[in-house]
């Protein structure tokens, strides 16, 4: 494996511009990874600000119906995949090698190909919403025939975006499957592996599974709009029913891919602050396995209100709830790995603890979302946006950060700021359930999602919603600031950094040498 | 956004945050799923107390060991870790008795599913058609058989709901929540509704009864409901369907079956005058028409062509347009009763307006913000189709 660089000389990070556009690094692909991820994290999120501001009070003041319709469909697009999924790529670039004992991912310049496609989607993605017609405004889900016969012309653009997202996720993927089949250090058997690296893994198979069905299902798209077919067009003999059963084949997997990361990062924490192994490591890896698989079987639940047949309905109820089995298995594995441990509650421990009072919250309801004769009720309705908000934002964005700030120290040699640290964190869990607890009520009371207006009776809610939102956003820029002054300089980082923390990673020094395990460890 | 602009929205915020802790508002918050008036939407309601109760028990059983851990297992009150880290006879409890609780829960969710359902044997059957942005009723059979009619969002809510339109919404009674023409259902029958769509996917959901169904092109769903009580029940499209998703209420009223045959036949005679009124030769005044005209451009118009006919976004400014303003109303008339060719935006509202309507309504466009193109009659209309 060492062959790989024994051109090189020991030498440190090259300089200029050319670093990043030309590295084969997998530290400087992680890093760039994490920066496209935060900056979209603010794009996307400068988008919720507007639509919480149009939701401020009811009448419409600020922005127009379409341009509404706008803003929610690229606040999700935006977030799902130019934020959650780009920032647990980067992740693992930064730390799979280094948990596994590698020197770099297995295939480096295809590591180089996969980040630098993303700006570019990003930017055409964004680009739509300049263009004549508006950008795209048919919803993150882009169901047809909204998104064909009457979407703008900017959906072509949107269409090759996606496809381009698609080949990045794809190649990231094989990236990371064969870098853990094939170079891990000697002695590190499967079931050695940290639970990260197995929940990647894992969510590398998932990706690799449902990107082209994505990309099927834009193609289809991309010819109806343009090229006479009728996939999805009831008049020419097609239809708009088949199109939710491709989105969501690829969709609900998709949700997994976006949260087993999140389970990795949290079973990597827990264990380290409670100084106690963690519970259960086996059944940690069967139970991401069987979430994994089940994600393959239950994906028309979104959609129990199109008028399946009622076997179809009572399969997809059954299969649904039955994931509710192996995720208690893993709140219950950290429960008890916290249990009698000798718990500290450093800045990562407090997120991951947050993450798993507020992930559970959201899987509370989605059991209830499950449950298809009451889902007839909450569909569609801001109950649906306040589950996904528990455990999108609550569940992989905190565990995003909680990995920043677990690993940062090594990434980058320095301790972060512990009160700017812990200003982020109590403002942010304040404000994030001062936006989307009440959201529960108004779905309950009636309150479609995706609509600009509402009645006078939602106002207190929505009311609420808008202040923890405006809240949880300015709270995002102390840890923009957190991790600029980390970077520059404060207190020395040890090579461990945390009392408790098991791990290759921990072995090296801090910060992480450009070139690491260039001779493999020997893991017993 | 102007300073102007952020001083009223700091003003309005720090009103209703006033209003909001001063109020009597919170006696009638709704905190939790309504119960509704159906069996179906009875059923749901207990399910979800069911399904809430138990993650609620869950929830405090987990939560409640992790908040226990935090502060009996500190190392800052000196304990010591200990080194368990697996048990199977743990493992597996915690497997099956989640598995046991779901099975518990699956059974009374099967029970409802098949309930819901089940649409055979309707007492009365009502069409319901989804169209970008409004519904469309159509009784199938029983005493209101053939009438059929559409159904917008109200005068008073569509007036407030226009940009800055100045007034408090709060004043306006049931905003959003309210249409021009309800459906009416008798109360004590099992009506079933056949659902399906026009141009997009809409679904057709209110709260009370328990459901909501999508209206999909190209698939009649079926659903239905038996309601006891009289009353007023309001709900909303609940699927993104473009640009005016958010403003097109669904209102049905329920009617003892005396007042329900009531409003049968007046609406049948209504409907039978209109329609008469529609296919006579008359030849209607300039001020018949565009009072007419200006009506039907705020239902079916307006929320594209805007108020002012200088559209918006995608959809073309009707005023000083080329096809508005010609000489000939020939092209008006085509796009107006055939939709557009090249824009799919643009209805073919033929099917949706009778001749009047559709002649009120181009006269209307033509002579309005500044166009003075003519009138057209319903026999131009006619003769176009």
């Amino acid at each position: 494996m060492s062959t790989a660089h024994a051109e090189h000389e020991h030498h440190g990070a090259p300089s200029g511009l050319s670093r990043w556009l030309f590295t084969t690094n997998h530290k400087d692909i992680g890093t760039l990874y994490l920066w496209f991820s935060f900056a979209m994290l603010f794009i996307g999120g400068a988008f919720a600000m507007v639509i919480r501001l149009e939701l401020i009070q009811p009448g419409m003041q600020w922005v127009d119906p379409n341009f509404f319709n706008s803003m929610t469909t690229m606040h999700g697009l935006v977030m799902v995949f130019g934020a959650i999924m780009p920032a647990f790529v980067g992740l693992a670039n930064w730390l799979v090698p280094m948990m596994i004992g590698a020197p770099d991912m297995a295939l480096p310049r295809m590591n180089n190909w996969s980040f630098w496609i993303l700006p570019f989607a990003g930017t055409m993605l964004l680009s739509t919403m300049f263009m004549e017609g508006g950008g795209p405004n048919f919803g993150w889900t882009f169901y047809a025939p909204l998104s064909t016969t009457f979407a703008p012309e900017s959906t072509d653009f949107f269409i090759f975006a996606v496809h381009m997202l698609g080949f990045s996720s794809i190649m990231g993927s094989i990236n990371i499957i064969a870098t853990i089949m094939n170079m891990r250090a000697p002695g590190m058997t499967l079931m050695k592996m940290p639970l990260f690296v197995w929940t990647w893994l894992i969510t590398a198979f998932l990706l690799i599974a449902v990107m082209p069905v994505l990309a099927g299902a834009v193609t289809m798209m991309l010819t109806d709009r343009n090229f006479g077919t009728s996939f999805f067009d009831a008049a020419g003999g097609g239809d708009p029913v088949l199109f939710q059963h491709v989105f969501w084949f690829f969709g609900h997997p998709e949700v997994y891919i976006m949260i087993l990361p999140a389970f990795g990062v949290v079973s990597q924490i827990i264990p380290t602050f409670s100084r106690k192994k963690l519970f259960g490591y086996s059944s940690m890896v069967y139970a991401t396995a069987s979430i994994a698989f089940l994600s393959f079987i239950v994906w028309a639940h979104h959609m129990f209100t199109v008028g399946m047949p009622v076997a179809g309905e009572l399969f997809f109820l059954y299969a649904t709830v039955l994931i509710a089995v192996p995720t208690g298995v893993k709140v219950f594995n950290w429960v008890a790995t916290m249990w009698q441990g000798s718990l500290t509650f450093e800045l990562p421990m407090k997120w991951a603890l947050a993450f798993v009072i507020l992930f559970t919250i959201g899987g509370f309801s989605g059991l209830m979302l499950g449950i298809a004769p009451v889902d007839f009720q909450y569909h569609d309705t801001y109950f649906v946006v306040a589950h996904f908000h528990y455990v999108l934002v609550t569940g992989a964005l905190f565990s995003i950060i909680a990995a920043v700030y677990y690993w940062l120290p090594k990434w980058t040699g320095n301790m972060y700021s512990e009160s700017l640290g812990n200003w982020h964190f109590w403002t942010s869990i304040v404000f994030v359930n001062i936006t989307f607890f009440p959201q529960h009520f108004l779905g309950l009371a009636g309150m479609p999602r995706r609509i600009p207006d509402y009645n006078a009776a939602f106002a207190d809610f929505n009311l609420w919603s808008s202040i923890g939102a405006f809240g949880f956003g300015l709270s995002q820029l102390l840890f923009l600031a957190l991790i600029i002054k980390c970077i520059k300089g404060g207190q020395k980082a040890t090579d461990e950094v945390w009392e408790g923390a098991e791990g290759l990673e921990w072995t090296i020094p801090s910060p992480a040498p450009y070139h690491t395990f260039e001779k493999a460890p020997e893991v017993k | 956004m102007s300073v102007r602009k952020l001083k009223q929205a700091a003003m309005m915020l720090f009103s209703s945050v006033l209003a909001m802790t001063s109020s009597h508002a919170w006696a009638d918050k709704v905190l939790n799923l309504r119960e509704g008036v159906t069996e179906v939407s009875r059923n749901a309601y207990s399910l979800h107390m069911i399904v809430l109760w138990i993650c609620v028990v869950i929830g405090v059983v987990v939560f409640g060991a992790m908040i226990y851990s935090m502060f009996a297992h500190r190392k800052s009150k000196g304990a010591v870790a200990a080194s368990f880290h697996e048990s199977h006879k743990i493992e597996v409890l915690w497997t099956v008795i989640p598995f046991i609780i779901l099975i518990a829960l699956a059974i009374p969710a099967t029970k409802n599913l098949l309930l819901i359902e089940d649409a055979s044997n309707p007492d009365m059957s009502v069409k319901v058609v989804g169209y970008q942005w409004k519904w469309s009723y159509e009784y199938m059979d029983g005493d209101a058989e053939g009438v059929k009619f559409f159904s917008s969002l109200d005068k008073a809510s569509n007036e407030a709901r226009a940009m800055n339109s100045g007034i408090n919404v709060a004043n306006v009674d049931n905003y959003l929540l309210d249409v021009d023409n309800a459906l009416v259902i008798p109360t004590g029958k099992k009506v079933r509704f056949l659902i399906t769509a026009n141009d997009v996917i809409h679904s057709w959901w209110v709260p009370d009864f328990g459901f909501k169904k999508d209206a999909i092109p190209g698939y009649i769903n079926e659903a239905w409901t038996y309601v006891d009580q009289p009353g007023t029940y309001r709900g909303q499209c609940a699927e993104l369907c473009g640009k005016d998703h958010g403003f097109m209420p669904v209102v049905v009223i329920a009617k003892e079956e005396g007042e329900y045959k009531k409003w049968a036949a007046a609406k049948k005679a209504e409907a039978e005058a209109a329609a008469a009124a529609a296919a006579s030769d008359k030849t209607w005044s300039k001020a018949e028409l565009m009072a007419k005209g200006a009506a039907v451009y705020g239902t079916s118009c307006a929320a594209c062509h805007q108020a002012n006919g200088e559209g918006t976004g995608p959809f073309p400014a009707l005023k000083g347009s080329p096809l508005t303003t010609a000489e000939s109303a020939a092209g008006h008339i085509d796009i107006v009763v055939n939709g557009s060719k090249t824009n799919p935006l643009m209805a073919a509202y033929g099917a949706q307006l009778n001749d009047l309507d559709l002649a009120a309504v181009i006269t209307y466009e033509r002579n309005s913000w500044g166009n003075d193109a003519g009138i057209v009659q319903p026999k131009d209309v006619k003769a176009a189709r």
